[in-house]
């Protein structure tokens, strides 16, 4: 994985650099010892590490204005960061790049229950909104699994899902409005407490842009009210395919359950040996189906998902009867990847989705690939919407099992390309997929993609060796378009 | 009436827009040309053989189809599954002087259109999930996926929903969509004045019964639907058993008596305003605000308070959205409506076109915005081609 080449005059002025910060911020926001910079060396992809040149921890959207105003000015890269949980590599740091945090952005602005909305700061948790709200009986839908540190701000960014998702959608679903920092230093405000942002859907781009596109310093999010009844199936199948043709008929029935979780062999005894939830061990695959709601329509619904269960198969079908059994079936979904970090010293999580009717066909292919990288596989599956998370299990201390892991990996994602789907479904692309984007895109769907960038930062100075795996100069696209596949620029980083 | 390209492929579309000399008016079945500032093209660019479903999947929830095809054509297709486009978009031909039923697929993402689940269910651009178009270089790009579940690249398909075919011209798109409701009810409640019915309506979507519409119909807008003294309707959708308990658990919430419309009736009656029936065959101008719902009847008595003359409306969205008609003369209300926004925006949705031409018709943005949107435009389309000036001057 190769990174843009660092600018060695930017790295030469890092305590000149410092000092302007200094004048910008508090001098205590602005961090350039080597062991305190180390701490943001990586994010939850942790294979990839680099100090950045210096870290700024900003604590109003003034002085964020003014940190981007000065690199605009300077021609300095900007790595923008939540907490840092990102699993494709989004917040990496640049060796010659400005790694400016949002971690002060911490507070909760305003709670609107008659508008169903709340404005929050950036860097406050997912969870944190939610729990906000709780005594209300409100909560934010969507729940990514690392939502007790990951930032609402890093969610926008990076478009996150959850295991509701399929219910209540994405990030982008859920979002009214943001104000956001561009990189000229002006600050703009997109949507706001009414339903819709008039003009061009700017706050829907944004969206998952992945830090590319401006720096969010406020946001506004849906609440939503908590339903009545929550519970939970438990169903084990003795196939994939069994499980699969379950998924399948539970939709076509019309019921879109609040969540819909599989687990393959590996997950299920990992997780059980684990956090001991009570999972069957015989089953090859494990369903958690959740509904939600009024008591009767949940009472109704689980009768249906039953019956179409023990139509598919089913070895056994267990439904909550309290809160505390609810939360315990979740309990092993929840661990399913610190579980399997414990059968194996280092795990490489996957992100692609696919059509879920090919399941089988991928999860075949899947064992296939394995035994022939040598390396175990453990599925988890959002299977409501077809969105995989193929754990590799590998040991980074033998030489080249990293390497082998990445490439099991690639070949998988290329396979979620070829089936019909794409090659993430909530992780986002960042450094670690960026290589597979030609899978996915042609040149001129990428180039339009970086055209929208060039609108927003034409020096393509904000999270730059992110997302897109050619850089191109703003100037030249739209020239470019009938290179014939010669690179026209033959001086410019391909990574 | 100038020269039409009606290409039938997404080649002959892209070479359509590069071998033309100067701006291109993209049109579907033309339903809702009315709606927009007036593009001042040399050619018309029809899409509308771009038509036919090219995959529906009912069990991965996801449709392909030519930007082209008629809206009720997948609506059809859909209903046999019983399925839906869940944000319920509406016909709005009949508001435009033409026949209902012809409006397309691509027309109504151009235009971001939702009818009244909007606030359970998002709009248009929350279930466009991917897309085949040509920017305005003539170059064919795909954006999105087929899957429901999908983070790769920008999220173009935003962009393009609402963008009134300044960006690019839609060749097929692919849907998200979901099961439509088994059954709905709607519980009517009558007498209450805009900040009561707000207040109600503020209740009711906050309350745990997932009303899927709510709308205050004030008196003399629709005595067909509400009578004489106005009313306020709430729709509650799912299987026979949930709405009963949940109609149960409202009407135990809000403490108000109410009668109920039932299936055929409720139908019925959220089809109207979706389509905006009030409306139909008046010669009014019609405003579209947009506003955080709970202060809606506050902005509507800050517009009646600044003077503007006889006006007929209605709520919808919960108050999340107004429709607000008065005569077409003068600026039609604009400075006094816009003046009265606290926050949201007013779009004018009919107008003669001279007011067209003369008043803005989407919300005029902040200078940093209003740029932004610029080098958008010039990103998919930097010579002006598609829908110049549809939205914005020099957009």
């Amino acid at each position: 994985m190769q990174m843009p080449e660092p600018d060695q005059g930017a790295i030469a002025r890092r305590g000149e650099i410092a000092a302007a910060l200094r004048r910008i911020l508090p001098a205590a926001s602005v961090i350039t010892e080597a062991d305190a910079r180390r701490a943001y060396e990586s994010d939850g992809l942790t294979a990839y590490r680099q100090p950045p040149l210096l870290v700024v921890l900003p604590s109003t959207t003034a002085e964020v204005a003014a940190v981007l105003r000065y690199c605009r000015e300077q021609r300095l890269k900007v790595v923008p960061r939540g907490a840092g949980t990102s699993l494709s590599g989004g917040a990496l740091p640049l060796a010659d790049g400005i790694l400016l945090g949002m971690a002060k952005f911490n507070r909760i602005l305003e709670v609107d229950l008659p508008n169903r909305c709340a404005v929050v700061q950036p860097g406050v948790t997912n969870l944190g909104i939610s729990q906000a709200v709780a005594g209300l009986g409100f909560y934010y839908a969507p729940d990514p699994s690392s939502q007790i540190a990951c930032t609402i701000g890093g969610n926008v960014a990076e478009n996150s899902g959850g295991v509701h998702c399929l219910k209540y959608g994405l990030t982008t679903n859920n979002l009214l409005g943001v104000e956001m920092v561009l990189m000229t230093g002006e600050v703009i405000r997109l949507g706001g407490k009414h339903l819709d942002a008039g003009g061009y859907d700017l706050l829907g781009v944004v969206t998952g842009s992945e830090g590319l596109l401006g720096v969010v310093t406020e946001v506004t999010v849906r609440l939503l009210r908590k339903p009545t009844t929550q519970r939970a199936l438990l169903i084990a199948f003795p196939s994939n395919e069994s499980a699969g043709e379950c998924v399948a008929k539970v939709i076509a029935a019309g019921i879109i359950p609040a969540g819909m979780e599989m687990m393959d062999r590996l997950a299920i005894q990992a997780a059980e040996d684990f956090v001991k939830a009570g999972y069957p061990l015989d089953a090859e695959s494990l369903l958690i189906i959740e509904l939600d709601g009024p008591p009767a329509e949940v009472d109704e619904l689980l009768a249906r998902v039953d019956a179409i269960a023990t139509a598919c198969s089913a070895m056994s079908c267990r439904a909550s009867t309290d809160e505390a059994e609810r939360q315990r079936f979740w309990a092993g979904r929840k661990a399913a990847f610190p579980a399997v970090g414990r059968i194996s010293p280092d795990y490489y999580c996957m992100d692609g989705t696919i059509p879920r009717r090919r399941l089988s066909e991928v999860l075949t292919a899947m064992t296939e690939m394995s035994s022939r990288y040598g390396l175990r596989v453990a599925n988890v599956f959002h299977a409501g919407d077809g969105n995989l998370h193929p754990l590799v299990l590998y040991d980074a201390n033998k030489p080249g099992e990293l390497e082998a892991a990445e490439a099991f990996g690639a070949d998988i994602l290329r396979l979620c390309v070829k089936v019909g789907g794409v090659l993430t479904g909530e992780h986002g692309v960042g450094v670690e997929k960026r290589d597979l984007m030609p899978t996915m895109f042609n040149e001129i769907d990428l180039e339009q993609q970086q055209r929208l960038k060039c609108a927003f930062d034409e020096e393509g100075l904000l999270n730059p060796g992110k997302v897109f795996p050619e850089l191109h100069r703003c100037a030249e696209m739209g020239r470019l378009h009938v290179s014939s596949g010669r690179l026209p620029h033959p001086e410019l980083p391909r990574f | 009436m100038s020269a039409a390209f009606e290409p039938r492929t997404a080649a002959e579309l892209a070479a359509a827009v590069a071998g033309s000399a100067g701006p291109l008016e993209i049109i579907g079945a033309g339903s809702k040309r009315g709606l927009g500032r007036p593009v001042n093209s040399g050619g018309l660019l029809d899409l509308s053989r771009l038509s036919g479903i090219i995959l529906y999947e009912p069990e991965e929830l996801v449709l392909t189809a030519g930007a082209g095809t008629p809206l009720a054509e997948i609506e059809q297709a859909l209903a046999e599954k019983k399925q839906m486009l869940a944000f319920e978009p509406p016909d709005l031909g009949p508001l435009y002087g033409r026949p209902a039923g012809q409006g397309t697929l691509g027309g109504m993402l151009a235009c971001n259109l939702a009818g009244p689940r909007r606030p359970k269910a998002g709009a248009a651009r929350d279930h466009f999930l991917g897309a085949l178009a040509v920017n305005g270089q003539g170059e064919i790009f795909k954006t999105g996926g087929r899957v429901v579940k999908n983070v790769t690249g920008y999220d173009l398909c935003k962009l393009l929903a609402g963008s009134f075919g300044t960006l690019a011209a839609l060749v097929e798109v692919t849907m998200k969509v979901l099961p439509a409701p088994e059954h709905e009810r709607t519980l009517v409640l009558g007498g209450l004045d805009d900040a009561g019915a707000v207040s109600l309506m503020t209740r009711a979507l906050g309350s745990a019964a997932e009303v899927s519409a709510a709308a205050h119909l004030p008196a003399g807008i629709a005595p067909s639907l509400a009578g004489d003294g106005g009313a306020t309707l709430l729709r509650l959708e799912g299987t026979a058993i949930s709405i009963t308990e949940r109609l149960a658990l409202l009407r135990r919430e809000l403490r108000e008596t109410a009668t109920e419309l039932a299936e055929a009736a409720s139908r019925e009656a959220w089809r109207s305003l979706r389509d905006l029936e009030p409306f139909h065959g008046t010669e009014e101008a019609l405003w579209r605000l947009s506003v955080p719902p709970a202060e809606s009847a506050s902005v509507m008595q800050r517009i009646a308070a600044s003077g503007l003359g006889a006006m007929r409306y209605f709520y919808d969205w919960g108050g999340g959205q107004i429709w607000l008609a008065l005569p077409a003369t003068g600026d039609a209300g604009a400075a006094r409506i816009r003046g009265a926004l606290a926050q949201g925006h007013a779009t004018l949705m009919r107008a003669p076109l001279p007011l067209r031409a003369a008043v803005d018709v989407f919300q005029p943005q902040e200078a940093a915005l209003a740029t932004l949107a610029r080098r958008v435009k010039e990103s998919f389309d930097p010579a002006g081609r598609l829908n110049p000036g549809r939205m914005y001057q020099g957009i």
